[in-house]
């Protein structure tokens, strides 16, 4: 316990002083906390209730359309903003800069929580490889659609309010890496305290053998539908606050990116270890940094690159780091390990 | 409203013209992933992406100055072979396994593919132009391209040409004993491995030759792959596994959908109405399964 809490100052104390130490990366540090969480809900969603889904992108793209609407529409006509040159003609105030983003992103991540409600009776009716196909179905087709209305911009993209000069301090990094880091710690604690109650047990049993889970007497489908709200709610949050770093919004490669942001996150969370708290948080990293060098270096060949290693994970690595971690280490995890068992087994294979 | 397509009532025939001959391709699209689908258990998504690579290479042929028809012989050939690479370097490792697996493993597939047609051909919308010419019909106010029906017919004589192999061949009845019962035909001295192989090769030249008729008849584009695979995936799960007539009934039903949602909605919904069918077919099999207390698996 006492180790624990030595690293978790120690991640606070990185999380704070990061901009100011590494102020070159900023925007990347933001980046990086976005991706973490996403890979943190699609854990709940994917890793614990064992529903794979693709359509995690709907929320984080509703979330980040919503955002800047809100922001915008709270003080000027948003059709006219949208039409081209909005951001020109119209300049938000400082407070109402803040102001919208703050009820922007309340909208986010409630409204797409709301979504998640409504259609989750229907689509998590659905198992295993239909849900898979489904949610993939789903979040394309959002992007398709949301390419096609004109108030948020149809296919030219819709331009986020530009961060305000408070005085002469321009700190728009600053901001959005604090934003990004606060919803991210809000984000791992929220699901730490879910994950150490009964509602995670719940989730597992889903995972595991769902028709015995509903012989036991839960109600598999009030747990999925709530499992996947929580989703979708830090997931919105995330796609706010993606929208206001980005500066801008294109309906198929910044908001509904299923291509992209849709396999991040499932990919993330793989690598880190399915089903684990820190798993997608390791992953996260790991994958952020190693796609960071990559698309540097080998610009142009980044979705080669993406695709390979989609396999490679998949096929070679599908426990993730964390799954090694435990087979390397399992006295580390809690897990009782008979010396002598140990070694009998090695000598059955 | 005014749609145009309420107006004049020849548009409605047009329509449901084009949405036939286009269905048919679908359907055989379709039929592929329904064979890798039934004996191996797997879900291609970049079944799609095949496709595409089939019309480019009969594009190549067509900026080489060969009649892009001759596509549909080499293209499933050349197709083949990459199926088969394919299954040795990937499907091969995720045939047993878990279903959302194969998923994931195809769906690297598919974004490698496009990125590198995307590299190899280019980023535009090509099309292999066949030159046949159109048909006109009820005094001219429907237009129908030969080159469209030309690739129907095609379409259908490889159809039943696979059908026929695969009732009567060797390959064939070892293909179909692997997806009653793998285990068993492999105690009967099916070599299932070769067996698998043969499958996505053949699933592959079938969706080179769609991809030839495509880039014939319509545009291919290195990222138009997704959708393609999604409508197989809904024409399979509509027609159900091993049911051939109704996957021919259902790609049909699905292209005169896509045309009538072309004219009424506009063509930037295109797309989406495709995607959010799927999402609408799935969730009513839900509904209609749940009342029997079942679920789709």
């Amino acid at each position: 316990m006492n180790k624990n809490i030595i690293l978790y100052a120690a991640i606070l104390i990185f999380g704070v002083a990061a901009p100011f130490v590494f102020p070159a990366f900023k925007v990347q540090l933001s980046i990086l906390c976005i991706l973490i969480i996403l890979a943190i809900t699609w854990n709940v969603q994917g890793g614990e209730m064992g529903y794979n889904t693709f359509g995690n992108i709907l929320f984080y793209g509703l979330g980040m359309y919503l955002c800047a609407s809100v922001q915008v529409g709270m003080f000027f006509p948003l059709a006219e903003w949208t039409e081209g040159g909005g951001e020109k003609t119209f300049v938000h105030t400082p407070a109402q800069f803040f102001q919208g983003f703050a009820v922007g992103l309340a909208v986010a991540a409630v409204v797409p929580a709301i979504v998640a409600g409504l259609i989750g009776y229907s689509i998590l009716g659905l198992r295993g490889h239909y849900f898979a196909i489904c949610t993939l179905g789903l979040g394309v087709a959002a992007g398709e659609i949301s390419g096609g209305i004109e108030i948020i911009g149809a296919g030219q993209g819709f331009t986020t309010p530009p961060f305000p000069k408070v005085g002469s301090l321009e700190a728009r990094g600053e901001f959005f890496y604090f934003c990004s880091f606060a919803v991210l710690v809000f984000t791992f604690l929220a699901v730490k305290a879910i994950y150490s109650t009964r509602f995670k047990l719940v989730l597992n049993a889903i995972r595991d053998n769902e028709d015995k889970a509903e012989a036991m007497g839960i109600q598999t489908m009030k747990y999925k539908i709530i499992g996947w709200m929580i989703s979708a709610f830090f997931c919105g949050l995330a796609g706010g606050i993606m929208g206001g770093l980005v500066g801008y919004i294109d309906s198929t490669d910044v908001a509904f990116d299923g291509r992209e942001m849709g396999v991040f996150m499932v990919l993330m969370a793989i690598l880190g270890g399915k089903g684990t708290l820190w798993g997608p948080v390791i992953g996260a990293t790991v994958f952020h940094i190693f796609k960071e060098g990559f698309w540097t270096f080998f610009l142009g060949w980044q979705y080669v690159a993406l695709g390979v290693l989609i396999v490679v994970i998949v096929i070679y690595f599908p426990e993730g780091i964390m799954g090694w971690l435990r087979e390397k280490y399992p006295e580390r995890f809690g897990e009782v390990v008979d010396e002598a068992d140990r070694k009998a087994q090695v000598q059955l294979k | 409203m005014d749609f145009l397509i309420f107006q004049v009532p020849m548009l409605t025939v047009q329509a449901v013209l084009d949405g036939l001959l286009l269905g048919i391709l679908f359907a055989l699209i379709a039929y592929g992933m329904a064979l890798q689908w039934g004996v191996m258990n797997i879900i291609n998504i970049a079944q799609g992406d095949l496709v595409i690579l089939g019309g480019y290479i009969a594009y190549f042929m067509y900026l080489y100055g060969i009649h892009p028809a001759w596509g549909v012989i080499v293209s499933p050939i050349i197709m083949y072979f990459v199926g088969v690479v394919i299954y040795k370097l990937v499907i091969n490792k995720v045939v047993d396994r878990d279903l959302f697996i194969s998923i994931l493993a195809t769906f690297g597939i598919s974004i490698l593919f496009m990125q590198l047609m995307n590299f190899a051909f280019g980023a535009d919308v090509v099309l292999a132009n066949s030159g046949y010419g159109t048909t006109m019909l009820f005094d001219n106010s429907v237009t129908l391209p030969n080159s469209k029906i030309f690739s129907a017919f095609i379409s259908i004589v490889f159809a039943i040409g696979l059908v026929i192999y695969m009732k009567k061949s060797k390959l064939g009845r070892a293909i179909r004993a692997t997806a009653q019962n793998a285990r068993a035909a492999k105690i009967l001295g099916v070599d299932t491995e070769k067996v698998y192989a043969a499958t996505f090769g053949i699933n592959a030249a079938l969706c080179g030759v769609a991809g030839a008729l495509i880039s014939i008849t319509f545009t291919i584009h290195p990222y138009m792959g997704l959708p393609y695979t999604i409508r197989s995936f809904m024409i399979v799960i509509v027609a159900g596994l091993g049911n051939l007539p109704g996957v021919a009934m259902s790609g049909m039903g699905l292209g005169v959908f896509e045309e009538f949602a072309d004219y009424i909605l506009g063509t930037e919904f295109r797309i989406g109405s495709v995607f959010l069918l799927l999402v609408l077919i799935l969730v009513y099999r839900r509904f209609k399964l749940s009342k029997k207390r079942e679920y789709l698996k």
